[in-house]
């Protein structure tokens, strides 16, 4: 077996660095847990088996790695992943392969594998292998050697080999979202709270509690760091905090706005609102040197930068034609133009992953709604259909987008294929969710 | 904090318009006494001549002038203080515009914040739950600009006025409807 082996040097220096990453963020009381609602996938999901991987030794396991792979699988609305009870055969080896079981059952995809706890190493050797069942073929495989705490990492990491196979396109199941909640306390006072989750809502950790506003949460490029603007002052300003140590400081503090804040591709700058000048315009904070360079100078409202991916565009929102339009420019402020035309009020532009791509949030009938534009063609398309949607976050790998809506009484975070087929909601067990950011790829 | 900083606010007021009220009473007292004592000294001589007659008559009138002059002075205090109990501006949908119906209570904010230099006033800017934070942050913070211009161009100087938008995040009624977002679009005038 060629493939045993690959990625665990890798997976082993990962390995202190998430153990102490335990240490530090044993879980708050009171961590406010999202689950995950699917509510659409797409037509035709491809079908794909995943077999309940064996246990090699006598010790019972602590994760179920099957249904974390079948549940992100599923999750993406690309696949459907076969019940267990369908199964004729529950294979964890290639000799016990029997490729008619799986054909018959209308099954695609075949993924197996088993797990081996070793007592003297406090380890767990977890395998998997992935087939073509049509052409009875070996696709990919690996072997990790991991902590407990590293099992759920594995399992959404063989997730996004197997998507990355399939469809060709880098998986996003090992990635992370950072997000807010509101609730009230028994006083009736406002707690906020910046949280940071697995992609599936999991092993969500609090890394600020406030009774004021947080709001504009963005991952910087590494993955490691978060910037958001925080009123805890009793202001607004700009903090940028690392994600493993929970150390922070504040980048922005100036009278008036301090908001909005999006990070330059490589991470050595930060787009920010301030009005500090007067009025709401948008400034590029150098964090070498701190330099602070101002990029618009109109009366009317500039917020809401966001960078391309290349760094050679910065898109905002201003009100100058007399109502929120999107506009873009370089990153020195030059060649300042509109983009949007469709309808009264377009805002909070991200770039889907591509220059020629913007999502953002779009009013027509009274709704807002999370609309996509290409630049070069001007077409539009809708992508949501809740009553009053915002703030759209990118998955790093441009397919998925997450974005805050209401549902009842609630604010929920929902997530949307960007060719909006497939959907799934993330409620919170409490309180109101918001402002969500999907993190780069960390691995 | 909020409930704290309304009562310091209403508290402030109820001093500031009883002292306002203590002095009109005063001046008209005095004016009241002045004549009366005359009155008598002029009783206790005996008869009264016609220049004393007629002299007694412009001082009724007089005296009746100022007591006019004084109940309008009271009213007006009276009135301009009930103006001052409107601190709440509401706005349009992604408006920042003052409505004409606003005008009234912020001249009369900015009459009294322009004769009390020692007065210290926050404008609050908030919108409503629809469209986007930052945007609504900016949106806040115009309509709070808007109330600190109009108060500013009425005689309140910069340096006794302070604005902070709340975008959407302090919403004054909580539901999803255009009669609760009406509600929320405004800009709140808090006296320090």
């Amino acid at each position: 077996m060629g493939v045993c082996g690959e990625g665990i040097g890798k997976v082993k220096k990962t390995s202190l660095v998430l153990l102490l990453l335990s240490i530090l963020f044993w879980p708050l009381a009171g961590v406010a847990q999202l689950t995950i609602e699917i509510s659409e996938g797409v037509d035709n999901p491809i079908p794909v088996a995943v077999v309940p991987f064996a246990n090699r030794s006598v010790t019972p396991l602590p994760e179920d790695v099957r249904q974390i792979i079948s549940d992100d699988l599923q999750r993406s609305g690309e696949f459907s992943s076969l019940d267990v009870s369908r199964m004729l055969g529950l294979p964890s080896r290639r000799e016990e392969l029997q490729f008619r079981d799986w054909r018959i059952v209308g099954q695609s995809y075949l993924v197996i594998g088993d797990i081996e706890y070793s007592q003297l190493e406090n380890k767990y050797a977890v395998r998997y292998e992935l087939y073509d069942v049509a052409q009875e073929k070996f696709l990919t495989g690996q072997k990790y050697n991991v902590t407990v705490e590293q099992l759920r990492d594995v399992a959404h990491q063989i997730s996004d080999r197997i998507y990355e196979t399939i469809t060709g396109v880098r998986g996003i199941f090992a990635t992370r979202i950072a997000y807010v909640t509101l609730s009230r306390d028994d006083k009736g006072r406002d707690d906020y709270r910046l949280h940071v989750a697995d992609a599936d809502g999991r092993r969500a950790q609090t890394l600020l509690k406030t009774s004021e506003p947080i709001l504009s949460v963005a991952w910087a490029p590494d993955g490691r760091r978060l910037a958001y603007v925080s009123f805890e002052s009793g202001r607004p300003a700009i903090y940028v905090q690392q994600v493993d140590t929970a150390a922070r400081k504040v980048v922005s503090a100036h009278k008036g706005l301090n908001s909005a804040p999006a990070w330059s591709p490589d991470g050595r700058y930060l787009a920010m609102t301030l009005s500090k000048d007067g009025n709401a315009d948008i400034y590029r904070l150098s964090l070498d040197t701190g330099e602070l360079k101002r990029l618009t100078n109109h009366y009317a409202i500039d917020t809401e930068p966001s960078w391309s991916p290349d760094g050679k565009s910065i898109v905002f929102t201003s009100d100058r034609s007399g109502g929120p339009q999107i506009y873009w420019m370089g990153p020195d402020g030059e060649r300042q133009e509109r983009l949007t035309f469709d309808g009264k009020y377009n805002a909070r532009a991200r770039f889907s992953g591509e220059r020629s791509q913007i999502i953002y949030v779009h009013q027509q009938n009274g709704q807002f709604n999370i609309a996509s534009l290409n630049i070069g063609t001007g077409e539009q398309k809708i992508l949501t259909q809740t009553p009053l949607d915002e703030s759209p976050s990118m998955a790093p790998n441009g397919r998925m987008l997450i974005y805050a809506t209401r549902r009842g009484k609630n604010g929920v975070l929902a997530v949307v294929s960007l060719d909006g087929r497939a959907k799934y909601f993330l409620p919170s067990s409490q309180g109101d969710v918001r402002e969500p950011s999907w993190s780069p790829y960390t691995y | 904090m909020k409930k704290n900083v309304m009562m310091k606010t209403s508290l402030a007021l109820l001093v500031s318009v009883s002292l306002l009220s203590g002095c009109g009473s005063k001046a008209t007292k005095t004016d009241m006494e002045d004549p009366s004592s005359s009155a008598y000294g002029a009783n206790s001589s005996g008869a009264l001549s016609a220049e004393e007659l007629a002299a007694q008559q412009a001082e009724a009138m007089r005296r009746a002038e100022a007591e006019r002059l004084a109940r309008m002075a009271d009213t007006k205090v009276k009135e301009q203080s009930a103006l001052r109990e409107i601190r709440t501006f509401y706005f349009d949908f992604d408006k920042y515009e003052i409505k004409s119906e606003a005008t009234l209570a912020l001249s009369a904010h900015a009459a009294y914040i322009a004769a009390n230099p020692g007065v210290k006033v926050v404008v609050e800017g908030h919108a409503d739950e629809r469209g986007t934070k930052d945007y609504n942050l900016a949106l806040g913070e115009k309509r709070a600009n808007a109330v600190e211009r109009f108060l500013i161009i009425n005689g309140a100087s910069r340096a006794q006025l302070e604005s902070v938008s709340y975008g959407e995040e302090r919403p004054a009624v909580m539901g999803h409807e255009e009669s609760s977002w009406a509600k929320n679009r405004r800009a709140v005038i808090v006296y320090q």
